[in-house]
């Protein structure tokens, strides 16, 4: 790994006399046809190198990634989950990746169908009563659905309601997502079982409550026991229960949120229903919702005469549109050829293969690195640091330790109620071969964490970047090369 | 120097040493030790109202963003502007020149709710 040529930028290999491109010299120069005052003064500095030393440069920089299709990627929190490629080559297909957003609705008839046929697929999933496709990211579903609540309570003169509560075991966005909508964000301790503490939630719960905002199963990898008594308790105090579906891949097929009281919930589709997820998108976070307040989604809406699909903004109540055009339709096309391609007793397996996975590493795990919350969990765990066994050991050591060992590291120091967390989301799409390798390197890092703590302290060894020096790069962050 | 035998405690890690109807606050030792290195404070406005155990500060380090909670109520008279150029001094002197605030308190006896070092101590 050592011998890539990574140290050095394409403009420090750069030499003047080399081109990538030789073309034979005419008489006269081609900026000679172009009017003087276009003209650059000084020639733009671009490196200067031979088509082959540019070819090794990128190719030799891609073989440096550290990515799904290369290692085992158990990122807690991020469902980094196989995608099949097929659907890749489906999105890209000339139909839908070259239409115009202007195209009249006739000459897109498959694309809104897709959408059309999509938004029924998620009904019948959630058991909710419509969606929306427009949100290009998970907080931004989020987002939708907390204009939506507002616009709710505000559609019924109830002007008090300005405050969302949130479990401390929520994702990070769900607090961001709050704020931004204008409301105030109240904060609610967990149970010590990491689940929500109702007394806790009946304390802060009343009139000026808009939305309580669960992520199910939560950060901490658990089921909320008690969703029923929450979602009544929700709604006797005039608030709308909003679920954070990013986690959905550990309940798919096997439980429908409405049934659990869920008023509304956005699902992550580049996460749970096939898009290669990871480095910022695009993402489509489809937001779904109960009968009542569906005339509040966003337009256009997709309709079907029974012949034909159409774009309407025939609501009264609508919030809007919340993304120019429809949504990022690669992404829901493949998401569509996903949920059309496995039946409901296969998504029912995928869910149980995903918590199958976590619950497996987790008890193989369990004599080194002890799940925070002991019980059983659903398709991610929370593993700590017995401090008792490893005093001197901290998870950002384990974390390096594993790329060194060929694993991508999981998420670490979170959620924040757990200390020294190790954040292990296998996903349904991983083999025991592959969980087992995964376990005997923590073991061995256990291990190693007891005989040698200081080792682990210079992980990575192996890496073609080694340890770096993060808290100069926080501190005193020098952004040039 | 604050010295932690003569400060009070909220439960969620922040000191208060009490002089007058003034309180200086910072982060307890265990906090900056749980932290780990410290790499950005934003500090809260001088002039500013707080509650007691209200968010008004939040500190940044490699780990994650933590929020800091007042311990006592009342006005922000004076903000550590040392700890925003060398965010390091929290972690080096939690409990000397790595102080976040002073705050004016609107009710002297809020402070007698908050824990000993003694108890505190106890709690972790």
């Amino acid at each position: 790994m050592n011998n890539y040529p990574h140290n050095l930028l394409s403009i420090e290999k750069s030499s003047a006399l080399r081109r990538g491109v030789q073309i034979r010299t005419s008489e006269k120069k081609a900026s000679s046809y172009l009017p003087k005052e276009f003209l650059r003064q000084t020639p733009p500095n671009l490196p200067s190198m031979s088509e082959f030393d540019a070819v090794r440069h990128f190719t030799n920089l891609s073989r440096l990634n550290f990515c799904l299709d290369t290692h085992f990627y158990p990122l807690g929190s991020c469902t980094m989950k196989y995608n099949p490629k097929a659907y890749d080559v489906l999105s890209s297909l000339d139909g839908f990746a070259n239409v115009h957003p202007y195209a009249p609705e006739e000459y897109v008839q498959g694309t809104l169908g897709i959408i059309y046929a999509l938004q029924n697929q998620l009904k019948e999933i959630t058991g909710l009563y419509d969606f929306t496709l427009q949100p290009s990211a998970g907080a931004h579903g989020e987002f939708t659905g907390a204009l939506i609540a507002a616009a709710y309570h505000r559609a019924r003169k109830d002007f008090d309601r300005r405050e969302i509560i949130i479990p401390d075991t929520a994702h990070g966005t769900n607090p961001a997502t709050a704020a931004m909508a204008g409301c105030k964000v109240i904060n609610i301790k967990s149970a010590p079982d990491g689940r929500v503490d109702l007394e806790e939630l009946k304390k802060v719960l009343g009139p000026k409550t808009a939305l309580v905002m669960l992520t199910i199963p939560n950060t901490a990898g658990l089921f909320e026991k008690n969703i029923k008594t929450i979602a009544e308790m929700t709604h006797n105090a005039g608030a709308l229960l909003y679920m954070d579906g990013a986690n959905l891949n550990a309940l798919i097929g096997l439980v429908k949120p409405a049934d659990m009281g869920v008023d509304l919930m956005h699902i992550n589709l580049h996460k749970t229903i096939a898009t290669p997820h990871g480095g910022g998108g695009p993402g489509a976070g489809a937001v779904g919702v109960c009968e009542k307040l569906a005339d509040f989604l966003p337009v256009p809406r997709i309709v079907f005469d029974g012949k034909k699909y159409k774009l309407s903004a025939k609501t009264k109540y609508s919030i809007g549109g919340v993304k120019s055009f429809y949504g990022n339709i690669s992404v829901i096309i493949r998401a569509y050829c996903y949920l059309s391609q496995f039946d409901g007793n296969t998504l029912k397996e995928i869910a149980e293969n995903a918590v199958l996975n976590a619950n497996y590493v987790r008890v193989k795990l369990a004599k080194y690195f002890p799940a925070y919350f002991d019980a059983v969990c659903m398709h991610e765990c929370v593993l700590t640091i017995d401090k008792g066994v490893l005093p001197a050991a901290r998870t950002a050591d384990i974390a390096k330790m594993l790329l060194d060992m060929g694993f991508h590291a999981p998420t670490i120091y979170f959620p924040l109620i757990v200390p020294e967390a190790i954040m292990i989301e296998p996903t349904e799409t991983e083999n025991k071969q592959t969980l087992d390798k995964f376990v005997s390197a923590m073991t061995s890092i256990f291990l190693e964490a007891g005989s040698n703590p200081e080792a682990l302290h210079e992980a990575p060894k192996n890496c073609p970047v080694k340890r770096i020096d993060e808290v100069s790069a926080a501190r005193e962050p020098n952004l040039r090369w | 120097m604050y010295e932690q035998e003569k400060c009070k405690f909220a439960k969620t890690h922040e000191w208060a040493f009490i002089e007058g109807e003034t309180a200086v606050v910072g982060i307890s030792d265990h906090a900056q030790h749980e932290i780990s290195d410290i790499v950005f404070v934003e500090l809260p406005q001088k002039g500013a109202q707080v509650k007691a155990g209200e968010r008004c500060c939040v500190i940044e380090s490699v780990k994650s963003a933590s929020d800091i909670f007042s311990p006592v109520s009342g006005e922000i008279v004076e903000v550590n502007e040392a700890v925003t150029a060398d965010p390091a001094l929290v972690n080096r002197e939690p409990h000397a020149g790595g102080w976040l605030f002073k705050v004016k308190m609107s009710d002297v006896k809020e402070a007698d709710a908050l824990l000993s070092f003694e108890a505190y101590k106890a709690s972790l």
